[in-house]
């Protein structure tokens, strides 16, 4: 018998007695969900920007040092150009090595652990562009904050091999002492523009 | 057989240590404290993510079935291992198949389970552990000491130490900000190098057929998206109906865990990098045995977050290594057991039965129940020293019959002031090691309550 019946066989030899699944949680709401999201994300050492309109995010950009002063930038943005990098010329995402800011549209928010969906789709044809740049610049509606995780998956649409990730602040680590250090292998800074 | 006091005796000697170990295990139990309070549906939350389990475990092999078919729809080849050989042999093939010789990992207690880093590295493999913790025991040669924070157990001085020797930081420095940037810089061109990177699996989903991978590091991503060949190892047991339901796992998970609203990075795998290839190794290893036992499936349900061995009063005052198995402290002291009853018989009463563990457990499993239960089992096979299986058999005896009790309880108060220090302390009493006996009254309580007027 393969593994593969094996393993099915025995598990249903084993089998507990029927269980129903539990009714959907209502999750927690807040008066102000976009300040929920800045107080969150601050705490998961992250930066809040808003810039009130399409057009201020040219400026708001310009207003955050590590973008100032990248020398290679690669947005996905649409109307934010890149600059020194062309994405669609890399084949080999070896090759992202190096970049020094990464500007990604993510689709929303959530106010109770400021984590900022991104679909796979948006990082095409390199997913792995959200961890190997030295930071991290997402743009949000700010009309797309949720309260609650569970609005938030409501929202998800999955497609047939696809990627998608909750992004919460720069990548971190604890595993010294439990000192919190910024900038374990991703992002060194994560700065979320709400537009 | 060394059991679990005998291997924490090394620990506990070191009284500083001990204590400071203590305290960084409760500052991240307090931390996990103000995150359950914020959220004021927390017991629905722990609720739901229960019953989900055992829904879950109620249909498993059907949800394992509907998983296999979305995944390889997804373009995921899906491999099936009964135990750790298989799963070993399997994981060698698929690197053997595309010629790897460098293998990047982010953190996955099967692959421990499994011993899975000697298997490949006898076959000449390198394989880099890449979350920060797990490469820093990586590189002292020692398991994990805990499951969520692997170096735990270590200060600063010895990661500075041990990073000079092998990082070749500066001698003397244990900047944790400094020795982390050190391994970013490391462990960067070992991401850089590897031709496949292998993570665990937090949840798998069947509606999906894809698998979820949380960090705070980002190291799963790095590894599963820069290399063509991802493989993720998991357990039967890590899998949930529908994607919704990761609402209720992941608003559960890391605040337990860390005390942190969600973690830096939840990565949804649901199929290949563009040009590349994924594999899921789903491995049974004893669960389904585990399945079919009334009193312990429950422990299925665990999410690995780590909250009961921050919780534990025994896992913080001896450490991860007392254990002597991959996954320490009350979920640890259940599953242990469970592979080796003779091996690992003395962990069900490394103990005090004082319950926090089953308070902080988000799926809501029943630690110290179980672990009570276990003592039974365990009684039962005779897998318990003699002398204490005895001293049960006697006390059974005495507290079944309350005119022997009364009348041992009588002799007790008359002998035992009067008999010498060194009999009552004898190597009989291990209870006495670090105890007083508190002073024998005159009279039994039932003496005092027999005196009051009714």
């Amino acid at each position: 018998m393969s593994s593969r019946n094996a393993i099915l066989d025995s598990l249903r030899q084993n089998i507990p007695p029927p269980a129903s699944l539990p009714a959907p949680i209502n999750g927690i709401r807040y008066a102000d969900p976009i300040k929920q999201f800045e107080e969150t994300l601050i705490g998961a050492g992250g930066k809040l920007v808003r810039a009130t309109e399409p057009q201020d995010l040219a400026s708001a950009l310009a207003d955050i040092d590590v973008y100032a002063s990248a020398a290679k930038i690669a947005s996905l943005v649409p109307g934010i150009p890149s600059r020194d990098v062309d994405l669609s010329a890399i084949d080999d995402p070896h090759d992202l090595e190096g970049i020094d800011v990464a500007i990604i549209p993510g689709k929303f928010g959530v106010a109770e652990n400021a984590a900022v969906w991104i679909p796979g789709e948006t990082l095409t044809p390199h997913r792995a562009i959200f961890v190997i740049t030295q930071h991290l610049i997402l743009v949000v509606p700010a009309s797309e904050i949720v309260d609650n995780l569970h609005q938030a998956y409501d929202r998800i649409q999955w497609s047939p091999n696809s990627f998608g990730i909750f992004i919460s602040g720069p990548s971190k680590t604890a595993d010294i002492e439990q000192s919190l250090v910024i900038g374990a292998h991703g992002a060194r800074s994560c700065t979320v523009i709400l537009l | 057989m060394t059991g679990h006091a005998e291997k924490s005796a090394a620990f506990v000697a070191n009284e500083d240590r001990a204590h400071w170990h203590d305290q960084s295990l409760w500052f991240v139990r307090a931390k996990r404290d103000r995150q359950a309070s914020a959220i004021p549906e927390w017991e629905a939350l722990r609720e739901a993510a229960s019953a989900i389990k055992t829904h879950t475990l109620s249909r498993l092999a059907d949800y394992l079935e509907e998983f296999e078919r979305n995944a390889t729809a997804n373009g995921i080849q899906v491999h099936w291992a009964r135990d750790a050989a298989e799963h070993n042999a399997i994981v060698h093939q698929i690197l053997a198949s595309h010629g790897v010789t460098h293998l990047v990992k982010s953190k996955s207690m099967l692959t421990e389970e499994c011993h899975l880093n000697p298997y490949l590295e006898a076959y000449g493999i390198e394989v880099t552990d890449t979350d920060l913790g797990e490469r820093i025991v990586q590189l002292r040669k020692e398991p994990p000491s805990h499951i969520v924070m692997p170096a735990i157990h270590l200060k600063r001085e010895e990661i500075g130490e041990l990073f000079h020797i092998e990082l070749g930081t500066e001698k003397g420095a244990s900047d944790p900000k400094y020795l982390t940037e050190a391994a970013r810089g490391h462990l960067r061109s070992k991401f850089m190098g590897a031709q496949a990177g292998l993570t665990g699996v937090n949840f798998a989903v069947a509606e999906t057929g894809g698998v979820v991978v949380c960090t705070n590091e980002g190291n799963a991503d790095m590894g599963a998206s820069l290399p063509r060949l991802h493989i993720a190892c998991m357990g039967v047991e890590k899998l949930i109906p529908r994607a919704e339901h990761l609402s209720v796992f992941l608003r559960l998970l890391a605040r337990s865990g860390t005390g942190q609203p969600i973690t830096g990075y939840t990565s949804h795998f649901n199929g290949p990098v563009r040009g590349g290839e994924m594999h899921v190794v789903i491995v049974d290893n004893g669960r389904s045995r585990i399945l079919g036992q009334q009193d312990f499936r429950r422990s299925l349900g665990c999410i690995r977050c780590g909250a009961c061995m921050n919780t534990c009063p025994v896992y913080r005052r001896s450490g991860g290594y007392s254990y002597g198995y991959t996954v320490p402290g009350p979920i640890g002291s259940i599953l242990a057991p469970q592979r080796d009853p003779e091996k690992y018989a003395s962990l069900p009463f490394a103990s005090s039965l004082c319950g926090s563990c089953t308070d902080v457990c988000p799926v809501k499993i029943d630690l110290h129940h179980q672990l009570l239960a276990f003592r039974k089992v365990l009684v039962d096979l005779k897998a318990v020293p003699l002398q204490k299986r005895l001293s049960m058999a006697v006390m059974g005896f005495v507290l079944s019959r309350p005119s022997l009790y009364r009348m041992g309880g009588g002799l007790m108060r008359a002998i035992v002031p009067r008999l010498p220090r060194s009999l009552v302390y004898g190597p009989w009493n291990p209870w006495g090691i670090q105890r007083e006996l508190p002073p024998m009254p005159r009279q039994s309580f039932r003496d005092l309550i027999q005196k009051e007027p009714s």
